[in-house]
Formats: structure tokens, sequence, C-alpha cells
């Protein structure tokens, strides 16, 4: 697993639009082959966070590098070689609605190299069947369900052989067992092909079955309040915080018990 | 004592560095053959490797094949794949293949290949169509998109006549939303466009009447045209590209979002709380962009007329004045409301159409624009003949 060579460092990252601060100061690393889960409460700045990650958004203040390259760099050559270095997987999937499962996955193989069109298919067919959809080739995404499209967007992620691939709320809106098949997936490709994966969710089961570490956001405190593993996290955490979301519990019971 | 072949590869990509593989062949041809890789396999190298390695197969044939993993220093899903492509054109050769050597994350990363799924067919194949095929699903959808918009205009109607009587059902809030986009937003380039339009009319109808001396009926051509024709046409078509689109895509991207399920369920009837509003504000303010734009133009022979045509101002106006009825005008009002109906219309239905994504929402805006342009001019030529009768 984790061999502690950092591949995301974030470096006193602060999150502003316009006057309202969203976090600020926040640096952590992820290591090389490790899943990494941001969690939080609703509104703490998890996915502004992931934003910020992949450069869809330019920080305040700090930067974050991959692979030692900055994400808002300014050199095309650079950016144009970390934008082949992840793959994201989006909330809704984002898969292209006019597209086919097969020509979705195939669009980056197409770009981005030289490869002969019986190659691509057959490199299609590859990462259909790495995602258990196997012969879906010629489905519109229309005609998917929820969680069959959530696996399109990761073998669309998965396309160029990322190192790092991020995950927006991976099991939202999916059934539990729907969601324990993509986080077995998850972990099948993380252990299988080595790839460093950071997730943003709030479901307690996927933290427990697929991070092992965690960062997590509070709203309030605008800052990262916790890192680590968090099974140790549920049992030795101080913060009541950190205790009411691990436990399930309202934030109240443990302000009145300490 | 075999014979040594060293045959080493890089592949010769812009930037990069460690993009190498090598593979070292141990053995005769025909008989047990070892290749030993050494280097990257993975999505860049897949191309070189595979045309390297199945040319070293067909030169050596070999009676058994080996292949050595121990030196591999990358392998990623894309070089595994071609391994297990080379194992499966063993099987098809009858050449027993093995991988040996492989190290721990070379063995994961094998394992996580389906290869199975290699070689399923697709659930679902797409059936190409004949000619004959084709133009019957053409009939099809047109004569579905007639009764679709035979449907509507039905529910529309039936929308206005029920607000007509029970006028505080129509959300007017956004009816004054509606008339200032469709309406006062449109006034700078309405004004422009007219005023251009009656510039080049004059200027070009003077070169002929020139000839007779007739230059003062400069003045009445343009009114009339400007007045009967040009004016309300040219609203529409404005008001067409500008706002018949936009509510198109707007009501598309609400069937997109599941926002216009929401207002069924809320218990709204989507017509009503859609379409009404941006069609009655399209009839009431279509009606005034018409006459403002009968002005511009005027204004724009004006120019031509008093600058080089050396008519007065005086002359040209009351010119203008006799050549222009009261009916024309109140024709006029009465055709461009049917047209803002039309385009507002249009826009809505091909709005509701939408299914699917954000293709969908394109090809009915741009429908949305085509159709309303076409049946405006269609109208347009009906009220014509009817009007020619009437006076």
């Amino acid at each position: 697993m984790a061999d502690r060579t950092p591949v995301i460092v974030v470096e006193d990252l602060t999150a502003r639009f316009d006057d309202r601060i969203i976090f600020e100061h926040v640096s952590f690393e992820v290591y090389r082959g490790e899943i990494l889960v941001i969690l939080g409460g609703s509104g703490c700045g998890k996915s502004t966070l992931l934003k910020h990650m992949i450069g869809l958004y330019k920080p305040y203040t700090g930067r974050v590098l991959i692979n030692g390259v900055d994400v808002n760099t300014r050199n095309e050559a650079e950016l144009q070689r970390l934008r082949r270095d992840i793959g994201v997987t989006f909330q809704g999937g984002a898969l292209f609605g006019s597209m086919t499962v097969a020509e979705n996955i195939a669009l980056p193989l197409k770009e981005y190299t030289d490869l002969a069109p019986a190659d691509i298919d057959l490199i299609v067919k590859m990462k259909l069947g790495l995602v258990n959809l196997a012969g879906f080739e010629n489905h519109l995404p229309e005609e998917l369900s929820g969680g069959m499209i959530k696996r399109v967007g990761l073998a669309r992620a998965l396309a160029l052989e990322p190192t790092v691939v991020f995950f927006d709320e991976p099991s939202a809106g999916l059934d539990p067992v729907t969601q324990v098949e993509l986080d077995l997936l998850i972990l099948n490709i993380n252990a299988g092909m080595g790839t460093t994966m950071v997730v943003v969710t709030h479901e307690l089961q996927s933290i427990f079955t697929i991070a092992h570490r965690v960062v997590m956001l509070d709203k309030e405190a605008r800052s990262v309040i916790a890192m680590g593993d968090p099974r140790h996290l549920k049992e030795h955490a101080t913060d009541p915080r950190v205790l009411a979301f691990f436990r399930r519990q309202p934030l109240s019971q443990w302000q009145k018990e300490s | 004592m075999g014979l040594t072949v060293p045959v080493s590869l890089s592949a010769k990509k812009e930037e990069d560095f460690k993009k190498e593989f090598s593979i070292r062949v141990r053995g005769e041809p025909g008989q047990a053959v070892t290749f030993v890789l050494s280097g990257r396999l993975a999505l860049d190298t897949f191309k070189p490797f595979k045309n390297e390695i199945f040319a070293l197969l067909d030169r050596f044939s070999p009676a058994s094949l080996t292949v050595d993993l121990s030196g591999v220093t990358f392998l990623d899903s894309v070089g595994a794949l071609a391994l297990v492509e080379l194992e499966e054109e063993g099987k098809a050769r009858s050449i027993p293949v093995e991988l040996a050597n492989a190290g721990k994350d070379i063995q994961r990363i094998l394992g996580i290949i389906d290869r199975a799924a290699l070689t399923t067919p697709p659930l679902k194949t797409e059936e190409k169509l004949g000619v004959i095929e084709r133009v019957g699903e053409g009939t099809i959808t047109f004569v579905d998109d007639l009764v679709q918009v035979i449907a509507f205009v039905g529910d529309l109607v039936i929308a206005l006549v029920y607000s007509l009587f029970h006028p505080r059902a129509v959300r007017w809030s956004e009816v004054g939303f509606y008339m200032k986009r469709a309406g006062v937003d449109a006034l700078p380039i309405l004004g422009l466009l007219s005023f251009l339009l009656g510039m080049v009319m004059a200027f070009m109808s003077s070169l002929q009447l020139k000839q007779f001396g007739a230059t003062l009926y400069v003045s009445s051509l343009v009114a009339i045209a400007m007045v009967q024709e040009l004016g309300p046409l040219l609203t529409a078509i404005m008001v067409a590209g500008r706002s018949g689109s936009a509510f198109a895509a707007e009501i598309g991207t609400m069937m997109v979002n599941e926002e216009v399920d929401a207002i069924t369920v809320m218990g709204f009837d989507p017509i009503k709380f859609l379409a009404v509003p941006k069609v009655v504000a399209s009839m009431l303010v279509v009606p005034l962009l018409s006459v403002y734009a009968m002005f511009f133009g005027i204004l724009g022979g004006l120019l031509i007329g008093v600058f080089l045509l050396d008519i007065t101002m005086y002359s040209y106006i009351v010119e203008t004045q006799k050549a222009i009825a009261l009916f024309d005008i109140n024709s006029s009002l009465v055709k461009s409301a049917v047209f803002a109906a039309i385009v507002a219309g249009i826009g809505c239905q091909r709005g509701f159409k939408v299914r699917g994504g954000a293709e969908a929402v394109g090809a009915q805006t741009t429908s949305a624009v085509v159709a309303g342009i076409f049946l405006v001019i269609v109208v347009d030529s009906l009220f014509a003949v009817a009007l020619h009768y009437i006076r």
C-alpha cells in the first residue's frame, strides 16, 4: 500500500469567493497508492477543496502540487501532462449524453494517443470489464442506471491510466447494495493498479470500507479539524465534532457532556 | 546455447523520458523460446510493444513460449492487456504461453483484467436502416411532430382563454419579466436594424424612381412597405431569434432537470405555469415593437430622402401620412400579435419536446427558431391574401 511518497501536496490553501471564506490555511499530503477520503458535514467545502485540487478553481492563497506540478501552472505543456495524469469522476457522472458508453471512454484515447481503432476498442472492452460492465459499449447514458453511470464515469476517468483518480461523492444517490459494490470496485482497482485515490464523501459506511486515511473539514472552523485513520479517530478522537460525525450522533449531546 | 537476438525499441513520443521497453529472445525458431521483457509496458508503449512482440512471434513461431517478466519495471492495465492478448494469440496458434517471474504488483494487475469481458459481444447492436425504412421513419416523425404541435396549440388556446376569464390566475410578475426580456431588451438592436433597412430601401428604390423623376414616392414606398409588411415581419424574425430560442432553451433545460415534472406533481399545469406568461408577454410586447420598428424604418427613409434626394422634410412627412391608412396599422398590430403567439408558442412547444440531455436542448432550440420563422412567413402570406379581400 502507501509508501509515504507524497503524490499530492496541498499547501496553505485558502478558498474564498468574494467575501466568503470557505476554508483557510489547509495543508495536507496524499501518499502514493493510498485512498484518502475528504469528509465533513454539508457545506463545509469538501467539493470546493476537490475542485481546487483538480485545478478548476484558483486558490486565494497557497497551492496544490500533483507529482510536483502546480495544478494552476501557466505552462501549457506541463498542464497537459498533468491533466492526462489525473482522472476525475463527477457527482452526476458527467457522461456525454450524445455519445455511447464506448465513445465516452474512447474519447480521451482517441484524442491523446495514436492507437489504432481496433486497439482502442479492445482497451474500451478491458476498461468496461474492469468496472463490471462488459457488453454495455453501445448503450447511451440515458439507458443506464445511476450506479452504472458512476461506473462508466470511473472507466472514462481511468482511460489514460492516470496515477491519481478523484471521486466527487461516488455513492451519492445510490442504494446500499450498489454503494458497497462501487466501494469494492474502488478498492479492487486501488489494490490492483496502485492508483492513488482522493474521494469526497460523507457516507460513513463507505468511509470505513475504503479509506486508508481521512481529512475532515468543518464549516465553522473553516479548516481541517482531524486527519488520520477513520477507525482510530472513531475510538480515540477528542474533538466532539469528530466524534459526533463518526458515531452518528447529534453534536448537542457531545457538547452537553463535555 | 541459444541464439540471442537483442531487439530494443524506444517509442518516439514527444516529451517523454521513461517510455522504453526492450525484448530479448532466447531460443531457436520452432522450439522452446523465451522472451525476456524489461522496461515499461504501459498505454504509451502499447502500440510499439504489440507490433514488436507479434512480429517476433511470427518470426520464431515457437513450440512453446515463456515470457519472462522479471525485468518489467512498470505495468499498467493497458500493458497487462497486451500480455493477455499475447496469451490469447498463443492459444489461437496452439502455442503454450507461460508468463514467468511476475512480481507481486504485476500479478495483481494481471489479476484484475477480466478476460471474458474482452470477447463479450455488445448487448445492444445498432441497426442500419435502409432508404425506405428511413423515409418511413421520417414520415412518422413528421406526422408525430404535426400532431404534437396541433395538440399543443389546442392546450395553449384553452389555457389562454381560461386566463382571459381568470386574469388573476396568470403570473403577471412573470409576464412583466418576459415583456422586459423580449421587448425592452430588444429595442436597441431592432431600432438599428429597421433604421438601416429603411435607409437601404429608400436608397435602392430611389435609383429606379429617379429615372421617372418620381423620387418623391420613395416616402410612400418606404412607409407602405414598413407598415404593412417589413415592420411586423422583421420584428417577428428578431423575436424568434432572441426570445423563441430562449424560451425553448429555458423550458428544455427545465425538462432535463426534472423541474417540469416537479411543477406537474405540485399540481400546476406546465402550460399555464410556463407557457402562458411567455406567450401573453410576447403578444403584448411584439405589436409595440412592430410600431417601433415601423417608426425607425420610416426615419431611415426620411434621412435618405432629405439628405440624398432633396425632398424637404415637410413634404416627406406629408407624403408618408397620405400613404398610410389607419386600417393598415390596425391590421399590422393584429398580425404582430399573431406572429408573437406563433413564435413564443413554438418556442415553448419545442422546449417541452426536449428528452435526454444537452444535445436535445440544442436541437430543439434550433428547431424553435427555424420553425418559428417558417410559420411566421407562411402566416404572413395568408394575411396578405386575406387583407387583400377584406380591404
